[in-house]
């Protein structure tokens, strides 16, 4: 790639905008990241707190939670958590956590921030439409607030909102609750979709010159797989959302046997989607470990290209496993074996990207600062995930773990792993960059230690409460006399998850801390190669000084090329400069 | 305007794949809108197949009407591709007219629609009779709302061709075919599985 034209270009220099342009109707993809960081932070706070009253309520049954009297009449009486409210609580923290928390946090937050900066591109190819993006996410955020407090209550039927349950008002005296948790739903698709179209199609057109598709950093290729994956799933789930909609609206009978609906006909909808969904927020959480193993490995990643054609792979096998989910559903039960096979097959893709991540720490200088603690942390948890994946993917198996806690317990070790353990991994490692500040060290190393054990120690448990037997989405398991030996497991499980979520008060302390009294971070201070540490820390509007040129991959360390055992990609090896 | 040249000069420089910025973000949204409408149509047939006596309820439904309709639509196509191509030419006065012959078509198809509803309402097949019928209005209606979009598209880019502010922008009338001929291309599907069977 010559680049005969790069050096008379200059810096651009643009006009002052006020503070509204500039901090709150901003069209710079880093702004916009630290703003859905701000909205994801916020319902990752109300998330827990949902979970803080379901694990109490599983512990104490019908006991006040402490620090939970403030809530009114007919939320909570006096602290006491009522069994419809259980179910609201059990939806809520599902649709928040997927939706609200996760994707804003890995797809959004990340992809925004680092994708423009990595490629070596002053902005996204659609600015205005990214900005719209952010305020359409705001816009959801606030139908999901509004719906908890209109009459009738707030959506009750499950993050899935399985029909017939669903289809119709009078099912639940649920009404304008369940009918606005679709609407911030579809909001949340149409601005993720936004920025789906807008993370390609800044990848394909806007890199710096040299900066070819086989020198990008894993982690661009792995959010314009999920972005891909998204925009293709996502799409008959909206559809299904509409149909769902018109049902509980205008009297449609998509979904109510009755009027000769087929309410399986959701599950499929909502699954075809659903799964992929679950790649969707694991690959940008793979692509944060697989920028943080090299850097502090100091070795080139172990097969780049194999790691790319995995996630390629994984990505178009996420398609046709779906049905996974639906094996005690009254799906032909000859379906069930074709859909194992391939749920056992997309963990081959996986299985090759962990060996690649592995192989990338062997014989390498490694040092453990809080960053890679996480990411060694989500690599570790996130392999118990995937291997009880196995289990509750192989149809045998699964008819008797279905929605059991070993479900629960399975997929808290995928996404927990992915959204707080690679979210956390990322944050610490680009804190730096996107705030000036270092993030105190001990603190981070404190806040891993604790969430690593605690973590365990609360979802660990709930495999031997699945083989057990205890169902999910109960509001009472003392109800049930089988159940009721495993109520200390339970009692266990809700102090480990009450100390979970005290201790994620150390991140916040610090987050807030290192904002305003963090060590200035320097430009580069972990010593990395992608092009988002070529340029100041936080890098000024539109990016770059001057647009860099692009000569290698992304993860040359300890090259000879270099007296150093870095050699950044916009930077000129030894030999190069010679010649 | 300075800062105008330097970036430009600088997009030239990119790595990128040559296809203009804004037709790759179209391509992607239409091809997540394939899935929309995929999704649906592939509800359609899989509640239908699996029916054991579908209601014979399409035959009340007005063929003539329908496929007057699918007569407009694709003429509307063919005068969209006309407004592109005077935009090619830099002819501003068949932009203008092709596009308003495109809006007119785009409205008639979508009254053409309201009067079928109508007819169809007056005569208790509401979306509520059934699942056949909850199907034909969730589809046609996604579609009718994809159209009504469309339409507006083109009104704002008329009335930007009629005080000359589209020049800069004339490529936008490129995407907006594209995203017409998807509407159009849609309806073609819809008319077979809900007029001819």
């Amino acid at each position: 790639m010559s680049n005969i034209l790069g050096d008379v270009t200059q810096g651009t220099h643009p006009e002052k905008k006020g503070f509204w342009r500039t901090y709150v109707f901003s069209t710079d993809h880093k702004v916009i990241a630290k703003q859905y960081l701000a909205l994801s932070l916020f319902w990752a706070v109300l998330g827990g707190f949902t979970a803080y009253l379901i694990r109490w309520q599983l512990a104490h049954p019908e006991t006040a939670a402490p620090g939970a009297g403030w809530i009114p009449e007919p939320f909570m009486y006096e602290g006491v958590v009522p069994p419809e409210f259980y179910n609201v609580l059990i939806t809520m923290h599902g649709t928040i956590m997927v939706f609200f928390v996760a994707m804003p946090l890995l797809l959004a937050v990340f992809g925004n921030y680092l994708i423009p900066l990595m490629i070596g591109a002053r902005d996204m190819a659609f600015p205005r439409l990214n900005m719209l993006s952010v305020w359409v996410f705001a816009l959801a955020s606030l139908v999901l607030l509004i719906s908890l407090f209109v009459p009738g209550g707030a959506a009750s039927a499950g993050w899935t909102g399985y029909p017939p349950l669903s289809a119709r008002a009078i099912y639940t005296g649920v009404n304008w609750g369940m009918n606005l948790w679709i609407v911030a739903i579809a909001l949340e698709f149409a601005a993720f979709l936004m920025g789906g179209i807008n993370f390609l199609t800044t990848t394909l057109n806007m890199r710096a010159p040299g900066m070819t598709l086989f020198r990008l950093p894993l982690i661009v290729w792995m959010q314009i797989t999920a972005g891909v994956v998204f925009m293709l799933s996502v799409g008959p789930l909206i559809a299904g959302a509409v149909m769902l909609l018109l049902d509980r609206v205008i009297g449609t009978t998509f979904y109510v046997p009755e009027g000769g609906g087929q309410p399986l006909l959701w599950q499929h909808l909502f699954w075809f989607f659903g799964h992929p969904e679950v790649y969707v927020i694991l690959l940008p959480a793979l692509g944060i470990i697989l920028e943080i193993l090299p850097v502090f490995s100091r070795k080139p990643i172990f097969g780049y290209r194999p790691i790319i054609y995995s996630t390629i792979v994984a990505g178009i096998l996420s398609f046709i496993v779906w049905a996974h989910h639906q094996y005690v559903s009254g799906i032909d039960p000859r379906l069930a074996m074709p859909f194992s096979i391939t749920t056992i097959l997309i963990s081959v893709p996986f299985a090759l990207i962990v060996f690649a991540m592995i192989a990338t720490l062997w014989k390498g200088s490694i040092s453990f600062p809080t960053p890679m603690l996480f990411a060694l942390g989500t690599l570790g948890v996130f392999l118990i995930g995937g291997l009880t994946g196995i289990f509750v993917g192989s149809a045998p198996v699964d008819i008797y773990f279905h929605d059991t806690y070993f479900v629960v317990a399975h997929f808290h070790y995928t996404l927990f792993s992915a959204v707080f353990f690679g979210g956390f991994a990322g944050l610490y490692f680009w804190f730096p960059k996107m705030f000036g500040r270092m993030m105190n060290e001990t603190l981070g190393k404190i806040h891993f230690v604790l969430t690593f054990i605690l973590f365990n120690t609360t979802f660990f448990p709930m495999f031997f409460l699945g083989v057990g037997g205890m169902m999910r989405r109960i509001a009472n398991p003392m109800q049930y006399e089988f159940l009721q030996p495993l109520q200390p497991i339970n009692v266990f499980i809700t102090g480990s998850a009450n100390l979970l979520l005290i201790s994620q008060g150390i991140f916040a302390i610090n987050f807030f801390w290192s904002l305003f009294r963090g060590r200035i971070a320097g430009p580069n201070p972990w010593q990395a190669n992608t092009l988002e540490w070529s340029t100041s820390s936080p890098p000024p509007h539109e990016n770059f000084h001057k647009i860099p040129t692009v000569y290698r991959g992304p993860y040359e360390y300890s090259s000879p090329e270099t007296a150093e055992d870095w050699l950044p990609q916009n930077q000129l090896g030894l030999e190069e400069v010679k010649k | 305007m300075k800062d105008a040249l330097n970036m430009k000069i600088e997009s030239m420089t990119l790595t990128g794949t040559g296809i203009p910025s804004g037709k790759a973000g179209v391509w992607c949204f239409l091809a997540s809108e394939i899935t929309v409408f995929g999704g649906l149509i592939g509800s359609y047939l899989v509640v239908r197949l699996g029916s054991g006596g579908w209601p014979e309820a399409s035959a009340h439904l007005s063929f003539s009407l329908a496929l007057f309709n699918t007569l407009v639509l694709l003429t509307s196509s063919m005068t969209m591709v006309l407004a592109f191509d005077a935009v090619e030419k830099g002819d501003s006065k068949k932009l203008r007219t092709f596009l308003f012959l495109t809006i007119l078509l785009g409205l008639v198809f979508l009254g053409v629609k309201a009067f079928e509803y109508a007819g169809k309402l007056a005569h208790g097949f509401t979306p509520g009779a059934g699942v056949f019928w909850s199907f034909y209005y969730g589809m046609t209606g996604l579609h009718a709302l994809h159209v009504l979009a469309g339409v507006i598209v083109n009104i704002i880019l008329f009335m930007e061709a009629l005080g000359n502010a589209l020049k800069p922008n004339e490529h936008r009338v490129e995407l907006a075919g594209l995203y017409w001929h998807f509407v159009d291309i849609v309806w073609i599907f819809l008319f077979p599985l809900l007029y001819l069977t």
